[in-house]
Order: C-alpha cells, then sequence, then structure tokens
C-alpha cells in the first residue's frame, strides 16, 4: 500500500508538473509581449510592466520563469493579481464557501441520486424506475448554464423559496438552491450507477446467501446489497469532482457566490491573468489529491484490491 | 462531459464479431450482421427517433434558419427593448431590443458548427492515436497512455479556460476556430481510448492474426480487418461528444472565453439574459430550451445507438 | 446404443446387509446444549422467534410433496420443478442426484424460499417442515426458519460469500443480527465455528477476507456459516464441484462428522454417485424435476430400479471395472421449456417403447422395501431379487 501511494504521488508530480508547464507556457510562451497579453485589453501602466516583469522574471529564459513559479507555487506564494492583491489572500476568501458550496453538492447529490438508485434498482421496471431514468437523461442534457438561470428565475424569482443570490456572507440556506444545481448533474449519473449496481448486486450468490441466513431484508439491502454497490459510485464521486469545479464556476457566477468560481470566473471576465493561472493550478491539485484519496477510499472499500 | 464518455466506454467496451442474442418479441430475420441487428433493434426504439428528429431540426436550422425566422438577428433596436410578441418576433424582444425567435434559431448554426467540427478534430485524433497506441503497443502506448492520463487529469473546462484565454489573444472573428481546437485538443482522449480498446480485442482476434499470416501490412489490416469492427463505439462516444461539445462551447461563450459578436451563440445570449432575468424571462427561456433539446438529442442519439450494439445491456 | 454393457446389478457396491451402518437417528428433542457447543448468551437465551413446534411422532423433519416451480423466460415457461416430492427424517442423510439442469438447486432453494421471485413462481406442492407448510407461512415467520432450522451450503463458496466483509463477520452476522451477541462473543464463537470445521490457524485467519482462503477453506467458511445457528437441517449443494478430487473428500468427511456430531439432518445435492455412496442414507434421483427413483442408498447401487440410475451407475469409475471403460448416457438433458411427452427421459432411454412417449410415469412403490422408481419398465434384474 505505502508503495502504492509513494507511486501514484511521483505518477501526481509528473501530471502536475505536466499540467501547470501547459498552463504556464499557453499563458507566457511565445508572447510578442506576455504582459499584454496577461493584462489583455487593459492598457498596461509602465508601474504595473515593471512589477509584473520582476514578479514572473521576464528578463530570464522561459524555463527559469517556470522554476521560479513553481517555487512561488509550492511555498504557496501565488504571486499578485493584476490590482495588486495577494493571490493566496482572495484564494483564503474564497475557498471557504466553495468548500461549503461543493460539500453541500455532494451532499445532495449522494443522498438523492443513492436514495433513488437504490429503489429504481431493487424496482427494475416499475413506472419510479422508468421516471427517473428519463428524468435523469434530461439532466445529464442540461447544460448548467442552462439549469443555474432557469432554477434562479423558478425558484428565486417566480417562486420565491429561496434567495436569488447569495451574497456577500452566504449561509447554509442562501446554499441550497446553488448546490441543488450544481450536485444535479452528479445526482444523475450517481443514480444510473447506483441503480446498474444495484440490479446487479440484488442477483450476486452472496445475496442469496444473505437471504438464507434468515437476515431481514431491511439488513439484506443495506448491508449486502448497498454497500457492495457504492463500490463503483465512489470512484464516479471522484471523477464527478473534476466536473463540480467547472459548475462551480457558473453556479457561483449566477448566484453570485463569493468563492473560487466566481473569482475565477471574475479573473476571466477581467482578464486577470495571473489570478486565472494561479487558480487552475491550485484547483488542478485539489482535483489530482482528492482523485488519489478516492482511489485509496476504493481500496478500503474494496478489500479485494490491493495496491502494490 | 467525462461522466457520459465515461460511461460510454466502460459499458460498451468494444466485443468485436460478437452476434448478439435473439432480443425479445418477434425475431429479427436469421442471418443479420451485427449492424443489421443493430439497426433492427434501434428501429423499434422511440427515443431513437425522438432524438433523430430533434437532430434533422437543429441541423436544418443551422443551414437554412430563413425557413424559421425571416427576422434579421442583429437588426436591434433598443427602443424596444422587452417588447412583447408582435409580427414574426413570436416571443417578443430582448435586453437590446433584438428578436428572440429569430436570435435562437440563427444560434444554431454555430452550435453545431462548433460541434461537428470538433467531432471530426477529436475523431480524427482519437483515431490515429487509438490505433497506433492498440496496434503497436510497447512504448508508444505506454507514452499515449500517460499522454491521455494527463490531459484527463485536468478538468475540461479549467483546460478549456486557460487554453481559450491563450488562444483568444488575438480577438479578430467569430471565435469558432479557437473553439473547436480547444475542444480538439482536449475532448481526444475518450474516443482513443475507445478505439485502443477496440483495436486490441480485435487484434486478438483469429482472422486478424491469420491475415497477418498471409502478410497483410499494418495499415491493410486496420482497415479492413480492425477498423469496420472497431467502428460501432467510436461512433457512439463521438454522438455523445457532440452534445457535450454543444453543451461545453455554450458555456465558454457563457463565461465570455467562447465565442464573440458577430457569431450568435445560445451561450452569449443565455448570459446576458441571465442578467435581466427580473425584467424578462423569455430571452433566458427560448435559447436554453434549444440549447437543451440540441445537447440531449445528441446524447440521446448516442444512447440509443449503443443499446441497440451492446447485447449485454438489453432487457 | 451402448446400454447392453451397464454393470451388471450383482457386482460391484456391497449388497445390502454387509457393513451397513444404522442411520444415526438424533433425538430430535435432545438437550442440545450438551453437545459440541459451549453455551453462550447466544444459545441459552431463549430465541425471540415463533419456534416450529416439534413433530408428533411418524412426522419428517422435512416433508416435500408434489413442488412444483416455474420460470417465466423470454422463450417460454420453464418448468424446472414438475412435481417433486421426498423427505427427510431427523439425523437422515439424504443424496440427490442428477445431472446439471436437472433442477436441484432450484428445489433447494424453494425449500428455503430464497428463489428470485420473478422471474421464478412456485406453482404448487407443499414444504412441511415440523408438520407446517413453509410455503404458506407469514414471510416473517418463514424467514425464522431460514438459517435458525434449515441452513444451506452453496455451490460456489467464492461468489457465495461476500468479497467485502470479514469472514469471521460473516459466519457470525446471523448470530449478531437475529441473536444480538455482543461482537467480542462474536467473534469467540467466530473462531470456534472455524475451528469446528478444521480450519487451522483459525483465530488467526478470522479477520481474513474470502479471497484469501483456498477453495477448500472458503467452503469450509460456508460450511461454518451454515452452522452458526445450529439449524436442525443443512442442505449442501454441490458443496465439492468447484474443488478438486483430494479436496473434495476432505469435504465430504467432514460433513458427514459434522452431522454426526451435531445431530442434524442434512440434504446432499450433487450429480456425482461416486461422491455420496459412502455418506448418505437414502438417495433421490432426479430428472427433468421430477423424482424417478427413491431408495436406499446400498439398493440404489445393488440393483437400480431405473435405466436413468443405471446410465448414472455405469458412468462412475470403479475399480473393478478397469479396462471395461466408461459410459455415459447418450443425448443431453431436455430443455425444461420443451420436456418431452411421456416419459421425459425416453428419447434417451434404450428401454423406451411406444408407451413411453404417450404416458408418464408414476413414482411407484417396488417390493417391500421403501423405495420407488418412476418407470413403465424398470430393469428385469430389480424383479429377479426383490421378487
Ligand atoms: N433464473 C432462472 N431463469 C430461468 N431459468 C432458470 C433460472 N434459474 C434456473 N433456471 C433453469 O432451471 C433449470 C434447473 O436449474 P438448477 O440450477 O436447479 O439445476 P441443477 O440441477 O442445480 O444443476 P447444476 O448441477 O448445474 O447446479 C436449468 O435448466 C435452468 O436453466
Ligand atoms: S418409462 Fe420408458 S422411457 Fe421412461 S425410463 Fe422407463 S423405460 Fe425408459
Ligand atoms: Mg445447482
Amino acid at each position: 500500500m505505502a508503495r502504492y501511494i509513494i507511486r501514484r504521488l511521483l505518477q501526481m508530480v509528473v501530471t502536475f508538473i505536466g499540467t501547470t508547464f501547459v498552463v504556464y507556457a499557453l499563458m507566457f510562451a511565445n508572447q510578442n509581449d506576455p504582459l499584454q497579453a496577461l493584462a489583455g485589453d487593459r492598457p498596461v501602466s509602465d508601474n504595473v510592466r515593471q512589477v509584473l516583469t520582476e514578479q514572473y522574471h521576464l528578463d530570464d529564459p522561459f524555463l527559469v520563469q517556470y522554476a521560479y513559479y513553481m517555487k512561488g507555487l509550492l511555498t504557496g506564494d501565488l504571486g499578485r493579481t493584476l490590482t495588486g492583491r495577494p493571490i493566496g489572500d482572495v484564494m483564503a476568501d474564497a475557498w471557504p464557501n466553495t468548500i461549503k458550496l461543493a460539500l453541500l453538492a455532494l451532499f445532495f447529490a449522494a443522498l438523492f441520486g443513492i436514495g433513488a438508485g437504490l429503489v429504481a434498482g431493487l424496482r427494475r421496471g416499475t413506472v419510479f424506475d422508468n421516471t427517473t431514468l428519463a428524468l435523469t437523461l434530461v439532466v445529464v442534457g442540461l447544460p448548467i448554464i442552462v439549469l443555474a438561470p432557469i432554477a434562479q428565475l423558478v425558484f428565486g424569482v417566480k417562486l420565491g423559496w429561496f434567495p436569488t443570490t447569495a451574497g456577500a456572507r452566504p449561509d447554509l440556506y442562501g446554499l441550497i438552491l446553488p448546490a441543488l444545481v450544481l450536485g444535479a448533474a452528479s445526482t444523475a449519473t450517481i443514480l444510473r450507477l447506483t441503480r446498474t449496481s444495484v440490479a446487479e448486486n440484488v442477483r450476486a450468490d452472496y445475496v442469496r446467501t444473505a437471504r438464507a441466513k434468515g437476515l431481514a431484508v431491511r439488513r439484506v439491502v443495506s448491508v449486502h446489497v448497498l454497500r457492495n454497490s457504492l463500490i463503483p459510485v465512489i470512484t464516479l464521486i471522484g471523477v464527478d469532482l473534476g466536473n463540480l469545479m467547472a459548475g462551480a464556476i457558473v453556479t457561483e457566477g449566477v448566484f453570485n457566490i463569493p468563492g473560487v468560481g466566481s473569482k475565477l470566473l471574475l479573473g476571466i471576465q477581467t482578464e486577470d491573468g495571473p489570478l486565472v493561472v494561479g487558480f487552475v493550478s491550485v484547483l488542478v491539485i485539489v482535483f489530482l489529491v482528492t482523485n488519489l484519496l478516492v482511489d485509496l477510499l476504493y481500496a478500503v472499500l474494496d478489500p479485494r484490491i490491493r495496491y502494490e | 462531459m467525462s461522466d457520459l464518455e465515461m460511461a460510454a466506454t466502460t459499458e460498451l467496451g468494444a466485443r468485436p464479431g460478437e452476434v448478439p442474442p435473439a432480443a425479445g418479441g418477434t425475431p429479427p430475420p436469421k442471418t443479420r450482421s451485427l449492424a443489421g441487428d443493430a439497426w433492427y433493434d434501434l428501429r423499434r426504439n422511440w427515443i431513437f427517433w425522438v432524438a433523430a428528429a430533434l437532430v434533422v431540426l437543429v441541423v436544418l436550422m443551422a443551414v437554412a434558419p430563413g425557413l424559421f425566422s425571416s427576422a434579421d438577428p442583429t437588426a436591434c433596436n433598443t427602443r424596444r427593448q422587452y417588447a412583447g410578441p408582435s409580427g414574426g418576433a413570436i416571443l417578443g424582444y430582448d435586453f437590446q431590443g433584438c428578436d428572440v425567435f429569430s436570435r435562437t434559431v440563427h444560434g444554431a448554426r454555430a452550435s453545431v458548427l462548433v460541434g461537428l467540427f470538433a467531432v471530426l478534430l477529436t475523431g480524427v485524433i482519437g483515431l490515429v492515436f487509438g490505433m497506433l497506441a492498440g496496434y503497436f503497443g510497447g512504448w508508444l502506448d505506454a507514452l499515449l497512455s500517460r499522454v491521455i492520463d494527463v490531459v484527463l487529469g485536468i478538468p475540461l473546462l479549467l483546460a478549456a479556460i486557460v487554453l481559450s484565454k491563450r488562444l483568444a489573444a488575438d480577438r479578430s472573428g467569430s471565435g469558432i476556430v479557437s473553439v473547436v481546437i480547444v475542444l480538439g485538443i482536449l475532448g481526444w482522449t475518450t474516443a482513443a481510448r475507445v478505439m485502443r480498446s477496440s483495436v486490441l480485442a480485435a487484434r486478438s482476434q483469429d482472422y486478424v492474426a491469420a491475415a497477418r499470416m498471409l502478410g497483410a501490412g499494418p495499415l491493410r489490416i486496420m482497415w479492413r480487418h480492425i477498423l469496420p469492427n472497431a467502428l460501432a463505439p467510436f461512433i457512439v462516444v463521438l454522438t455523445i461528444a457532440l452534445g457535450t461539445f454543444i453543451a461545453t462551447e455554450a458555456t465558454l461563450s457563457f463565461l465570455n472565453i467562447g465565442l464573440r459578436p458577430p457569431a450568435i451563440s445560445w451561450g452569449i445570449d443565455i448570459a446576458t439574459a441571465g442578467k435581466h432575468v427580473r425584467e424578462a424571462a423569455m430571452p433566458l427561456i427560448a435559447p436554453s430550451l434549444f440549447l437543451t433539446l440540441t445537447v440531449l438529442a445528441f446524447i440521446m442519439l448516442g444512447d440509443a445507438i449503443r443499446d441497440a450494439f451492446d447485447p449485454k445491456l438489453r432487457r | 446404443m451402448t446400454y447392453q454393457q451397464y454393470p451388471h446389478p450383482t457386482h460391484g457396491y456391497p449388497a445390502s446387509g454387509e457393513s451397513q451402518t444404522a442411520p444415526v437417528v438424533a433425538g430430535w428433542g435432545d438437550d442440545r446444549s450438551a453437545s459440541w457447543d459451549t453455551p453462550t448468551a447466544a444459545w441459552t437465551t431463549a430465541p425471540s422467534r415463533a419456534r416450529v413446534e416439534r413433530p408428533t411422532s411418524g412426522e419428517h423433519l422435512l416433508d416435500v410433496r408434489d413442488l412444483r416451480v416455474e420460470f417465466d423466460t423470454r422463450d417460454g415457461v420453464a418448468r424446472v420443478v414438475n412435481g417433486i416430492s421426498f423427505h427427510v427424517d431427523p439425523g437422515e442423510t439424504l443424496a440427490i442426484l442428477g445431472e446439471s439442469g436437472s433442477g436441484k438447486s432450484v428445489t433447494a432453494q424453494a425449500v428455503l424460499g430464497i428463489l428470485d421471485t420473478p422471474p421464478a413462481v412456485v406453482r404448487g406442492g407443499q414444504v412441511l417442515y415440523g408438520g407446517e407448510d413453509l410455503l404458506t407461512m407469514a414471510p416473517e415467520r418463514r424467514r425464522q426458519v431460514r438459517g435458525q432450522e434449515i441452513a444451506m451450503v452453496f455451490q460456489d463458496a467464492l461468489s457465495a460469500l461476500n468479497p467485502v466483509y470479514p469472514v469471521g463477520w460473516q459466519i457470525t452476522e446471523a448470530l449478531r443480527s437475529r441473536r444480538g451477541i455482543a461482537k467480542a462473543d462474536a467473534k469467540r464463537r467466530a473462531v470456534e465455528l472455524m475451528d469446528l470445521v478444521r480450519i487451522p490457524a483459525a483465530a488467526q485467519r478470522v479477520d481474513d477476507y474470502p479471497h484469501q482462503f483456498s477453495g477448500g477453506m472458503r467452503q469450509r467458511v460456508m460450511i461454518a456459516m451454515a452452522l452458526a445457528m445450529r439449524p436442525k437441517l443443512l442442505i449442501a449443494d454441490e458443496p465439492t464441484t468447484a474443488l478438486d478430487v483430494t479436496v473434495q473428500a476432505q469435504i465430504m468427511d467432514l460433513l458427514a462428522t459434522l452431522r454426526a456430531e451435531l445431530e442434524m439432518a442434512l440434504i446432499l445435492i450433487t450429480h456425482d454417485l461416486g461422491v455420496v455412496a459412502d455418506v448418505a442414507d437414502r438417495i433421490t434421483v432426479m430428472y427433468a424435476g421430477r423424482v424417478v427413483e427413491q431408495a436406499d442408498v446400498h439398493t440404489l447401487y445393488g440393483a437400480p430400479a431405473h435405466p436413468y440410475t443405471r446410465g448414472l451407475l455405469a458412468s462412475v469409475p470403479r475399480l473393478e471395472r478397469r479396462g471395461q471403460g466408461l459410459h455415459s448416457i447418450s443425448g443431453t438433458p431436455p430443455n425444461p421449456i420443451a420436456i418431452p411427452q411421456g416419459c421425459a427421459f425416453h428419447p434417451r432411454c434404450p428401454y423406451a417403447q411406444q408407451m413411453c412417449r404417450i404416458t408418464e410415469p408414476t413414482l411407484l412403490r417396488i417390493g417391500r422395501l421403501d423405495r420407488a422408481s418412476a418407470c413403465h419398465f424398470p430393469p428385469e434384474a430389480l424383479d429377479a431379487r426383490h421378487a
């Protein structure tokens, strides 16, 4: 196990270096005027130009620039935004909101997805099963840029059940609607996978054994069917995290939640290059680390898996 | 997007040459190919027909928007801001006083163009890389697999954001080309994986070994023996990808890093209308509906084809 | 047809009378705490279940009457079990014998009530346990019987054990969830049970997972699990099919020993005549979901009274027939969707006459012994012996 973790970490480092290198290169390499590219359409004052040149070591060769950037990244120094705020500070403000939102979204997705998927898998071919299946198909096809504003319109503006925007210091209630929107696609995929997995497992021999022991139906379903069906679902949740991040950019933007996603969106729109690069790098790290954790969790859930 | 593609990959895999057992209902004619059998199933699937009809409709809108709306989508007049339906503008006017229906109809072109070219690009890259990796194996396979891992290791939208920013550096044109390139660079991995596993499966088949023994060259073997069998899962993945590419294009445009005016994109319109949703809902609803239906149509189409081709999933 | 070469009934297995051991008929109402079992809370506290009453004298422990099971399949109705009857007495070992697909497992699962319905439908019959019909019993009451009164060992232990839980946990799961014994006690019980089925180093292995055991050891785990609730009847469904020959013999020995030690009844399902000779008291032979012959084990080996049984016997390798070659029954078992008219065996039977194609033979008693055969023309040898 330890060896596996070390190998995975090494692989992760390779992926991470590859990714950040690509991101960094895209932002800086081969530009006639990298600073102008960073700043987008805005004019760059000499003052800013000087600061940025120093910050990005633009006078040095490209690889050295990248090395400096990596060093900063690893020591937690993400540099400054074009407006001069330390990117680390911006992140520190934004992360708590995003983490709250993402956890809430995952919670809803797991709750509804696993719950309904279990029922659908146990009662395959029934009205409930067919209805949820059709619904999930629609939800999977529903781009979040459609879902977010429409949900805001219906449940916020028209029905008034939830606040339309979450505000500067979002409370849990204000985050419910955005979390439902953000988790919708994951709910659908989790539901479908749970359903397939459950339908397969109820017919498994060990479930028959469990019934032969005279266990109560409730126990057979929860301890044997569900537990075994969740193993693939866990991996899916890991993969889904990437989609969740992407979705957070739109969701936070629409609902005005001051999180990582909306800051990134703002950075994109104001063409704040350093901020975009910094945020994306950190998000990629988060994504890679959570995926590693999910893989390890997978081994915990399924004792047959031995990572060597 | 990767969910669906992943589902397609894992559920489909590749079982070349496997003839599915007879499905329920009236048995299909005795001698049949895999494709013939799939087509037999497909014709009986209402989802397929609904999806196909929607696809035809959207393509028609993209090719000849004049058939649906004669109004000029760019002829906007702020004096008509939020005006109700009148004349040809059956859905009223938006914030800038543009004809909502006309804009929605004309928005199809950009989506279809981006989706189509992005799929072509990813298809070609995926086909070549997947075949090379699957057929030759060895270090080439190892290298390509690592590259795929890295590309898959980055969430698509995050990568697209960075890439788009870079490609959009020269702000000229409608941005369609750069969006297609972005999607092509980032979207080929699933197609390549599916192709690779299909090739691996086909390579171990007896008839391929026989052809090799008879001295057929790699190109000929790939073209004549492997490709036909690997095509079904590949097409399924690409069909679903078409839907997700259209959604991604809209998202990028929504985020202001995709298409730019003068291109008319549902994503841009949704973003603008979303900001003024309190004043008028229709400018938001119309493009949202069309975008959703288009994405859904391709995903359902891919789903239906996959179900038809995959005997294991039949019930 | 190779039928003429079937062994003459007078040689081979010991005739009844020689070296026959009387079946161990254990007391049904014995004081059970006196046996192998160390009394723990699990055993001594009165279980909170509806106890199935002990049978009045003369009743069988399990009495299956005219059981019928069908499957609704895409291609039609599969009549898998077509009026099976058999019985087991306390402490007795009954072997149920039949080719693959003859409906043995389905019968066993119908008795236990663990068939998947749908697609299976129990069409009729009775399953009397201690005089009560399990088929008409309330589901909750029936669940109490499962595992506690009747337990089952499955064919493929690897898939029948849940891969994600330790074996000890699985062995005592029923004890914990149904009798509420504490975790620590449960672990001790698990080790005891693993010792009982002769798993070496039980205390170290109790927390291992099924995939870490060999096939034979896994089957022992299955057996330990089935014994955890101390059932009065154990149904072993081809417990040795997945194992290699030496391990097969060990598992068979173990089952026979445990059956005697624990004074339970045993139903041994198998398709291998050779396996059951030393273990079983009586044999029920199944073909296409019907009973074709029922007999005491020695009688059956000595003089099979059904052409199918004769065929089966001829296909068992035996030392004294070395050099004569093996004979198997020609043809294939019938498809349960289209069982032949009349005697289901007639397409493969060398004795078949016109009558066999039209009329289904009923299971009739033969001679004075407790034996029966469903054949219009039972082999002549039988008449010679028992007339
Ligand atoms: N779920 C099912 N659906 C349809 N048919 C079934 C189902 N389960 C069993 N059958 C049919 O019932 C018949 C008997 O099956 P069963 O498992 O009882 O055979 P068996 O005698 O135990 O054979 P084996 O020695 O191979 O275990 C088979 O022909 C099988 O096709
Ligand atoms: S009834 Fe006829 S066909 Fe059937 S076993 Fe007896 S002799 Fe053979
Ligand atoms: Mg069986």
